[in-house]
């Protein structure tokens, strides 16, 4: 996380100073962290609700449940192979770590004879935050990273709503958390080619200065990982699984917009834990990210109200949800290294842009339906970019030059490529081999019914018994074979 | 008999029920109904997409009369129900055969 200059993972295990006195697990930074992960695990269901408010009612409950379906997928995956996938400690071209080193999580819940780890006072292995000499337990640690791997799988189910078969989107977080997001997660967190490491690509292009890159790429809390990746994938889906039946034609509009106001304050409240979570310790970086991810926001909503003002004559509701949303996207990566005011600049204009871009699937014909692209892409690119350009010290607005604004470009881009360009193979592997689309009559009688045989709504009574149709029915067949007599006798 | 329907405002129910309590109709059956007439609908606007709403929400009131009370019956929604502006709705009357009071069995007239 954070910077990645300072990446996390190449310092930790190498200091073990052998014969010093084990360090102390910093117990305030432990116990912010931990409210900190949980907090990160209820974006997912507040996603849900901000997802699910947004799809035809009779949908809800499908798109909710890619949200919960990710939940359950990407949760056991990250504790598997997951978080040695992305932290192991290994380095495999730059790109990922080996998935068998820290398989389970062993090693990381407790020590590994043969390992030499560096352990707190109770024997719990423990990283050194940034090596600032402040000591976390490693596990928790991966907790909160499974947090995020769980978000970033379920943005992407909203450019696919209504209309996926809930077996191939399962499949689907199973495999794309593994091949894109586990090795973009090291690249740019774990040291890797995206990081501020010696090896990386910033490193190469502005040369190394005391073992890191001299200009380091900015993403403190997952712009690119996440946001960028997510809404990358989004868009390679939207486009391989096609457009819903009607769409452009007839109104698909949110049928619950109370839900999407509820599910964007999750959002932003479980998004503290995203943002300030990701300097690791409760300090004053961790303060400062609180204010700017909170003013950002504040300011996104303005500038997405702004837009829908002038251009359709209204302020509506779903568009402050929305750039709510836009807001904390732009905010993430940058958090860390601007000033409130900077941060206001950065909210206002990802407000506004994504509140432009949202017409973009109507103009090119892509159904994005609930506008992954427009939001997680479009502010998630600026929020990197713009990083480059607000940054207090090294952005171009600050006097730093074009060096910053430059990397954060090329590392936004390499992003987009790698998430795109692997998307697209494993969207079209599962189009042969499961496929992605329900029966077209499922789709337009609605998906719930048939992939999850529920509906989200019962407001007037249906009438019904208990039972499968065609077992126990003894009882009603006699009862009306004596209404039939009686009708004809 | 005949059957009174009017299609009104949702606004406009509670003046038009307290008129015909004044004018002496003791029942009356309404429902939520929705539907356009040349007022058409109105529009919406999510994520800057703009979306027709072909049905407005309106109010169908049924009252049973006998034949003789039907127009006034009729003067007294129309009244009630006018605001004067385009969507106020229609009233219309249709014949009724026969009519039964479930809990007496009492037929027509009586039955009203």
């Amino acid at each position: 996380m954070k910077c990645c200059s300072r990446s996390l993972w190449h310092m930790s295990p190498a200091i073990a100073p052998l014969a010093a006195s084990p360090p102390t697990i910093d117990p305030s930074a432990t116990a912010f962290m931990i409210i900190c992960a949980a907090l990160v695990l209820l974006m997912t269901p507040g996603l849900a609700l901000f997802y699910g408010g947004m799809t035809r009612a009779k949908s809800v409950l499908n798109m909710m449940m890619m949200s919960f379906g990710s939940m359950g997928v990407v949760g056991v995956i990250y504790v598997l192979w997951g978080y040695s996938m992305s932290f192991g400690g290994s380095d495999v071209a730059g790109v990922m770590a080996n998935p068998f080193d820290a398989f389970g999580l062993r090693g990381v819940a407790s020590t590994l004879e043969g390992v030499t780890k560096t352990v707190g006072a109770d024997g719990t292995p423990v990283i050194d935050v940034f090596g600032s000499g402040v000591y976390i337990p490693e596990i928790l640690f991966a907790g909160f990273q499974l947090t995020f791997a769980i978000i970033t799988v379920a943005l992407i189910s909203g450019a696919v709503a209504d209309r996926v078969k809930f077996s191939t989107w399962m499949v689907f977080a199973a495999v794309w958390v593994t091949v894109v997001y586990f090795p973009m997660a090291h690249m740019v967190w774990g040291g890797g080619l995206l990081s501020g490491a010696e090896g990386g690509i910033p490193a190469k292009l502005f040369g190394v200065t005391d073992g890191a890159a001299t200009v380091a790429p900015i993403d403190f809390a997952g712009g690119t990982v996440v946001h960028i990746n997510a809404g990358m994938a989004g868009l390679v889906l939207a486009l391989v699984v096609g457009k819903r039946i009607g769409f452009g034609r007839t109104a698909m509009r949110p049928h619950n917009v109370p839900l999407v106001m509820l599910g964007a304050g999750l959002l932003w409240f479980g998004w503290f834990g995203f943002n300030a979570g990701s300097e690791l310790a409760a300090d004053g970086v961790a303060s400062l990210v609180w204010v700017n991810t909170t003013v950002a926001t504040c300011a996104g909503i303005l500038g997405w109200l702004a837009v829908e003002r002038v251009r359709d004559g209204h302020a509506t509701s779903i568009g402050a949800a929305s750039g709510v949303v836009a807001g904390l996207v732009a905010i993430t990566p940058a958090c860390g290294a601007l000033s409130p005011v900077g941060s206001i600049v950065l909210g206002l204009v990802a407000g506004a842009l994504s509140a432009l871009a949202v017409g973009l699937k109507f103009r090119f014909g892509y159904d994005d339906s609930l506008d992954v692209v427009g939001v997680h892409l479009v502010s998630g690119l600026w929020g990197t970019v713009g990083a480059g350009l607000l940054a207090t010290g090294t952005g171009l607005f600050y006097g730093g030059g074009f060096d910053q604004t430059l990397v954060q470009v090329v590392v936004a881009l390499a992003s987009l490529i790698i998430s795109g360009v692997l998307t697209l193979v494993i969207a079209l592997a599962l189009r042969a081999a499961m496929g992605w689309r329900v029966a077209d009559d499922v789709e337009v009688a609605g998906i719930d019914g048939s992939e999850h045989a529920e509906s989200g709504y019962d407001l007037v009574a249906r009438g019904g018994r208990v039972g499968v149709s065609g077992a126990g029915l003894q009882h009603d067949a006699r009862h009306h074979e004596e209404i039939t007599e009686g009708a004809t006798s | 008999m005949k059957l009174v329907t009017a299609i009104i405002k949702p606004h406009q129910l509670d003046d038009v029920k307290e008129s015909l309590e004044a004018y002496g109709i003791t029942g009356m059956t309404v429902s939520e109904a929705s539907g356009f007439g040349r007022q058409r609908g109105h529009s919406e606007v999510y994520r800057g997409a703009e979306y027709t709403v072909d049905f407005v929400p309106k109010i169908r009131l049924e009252v049973l009369v006998e034949d003789l009370d039907s127009e006034g019956v009729v003067a007294v929604v129309v009244t009630a129900a006018r605001t004067g502006r385009i969507g106020d709705g229609k009233v219309w009357v249709s014949p009724i055969e026969d009519v039964v009071r479930v809990r007496t069995g009492e037929k027509g007239v009586e039955a009203i």
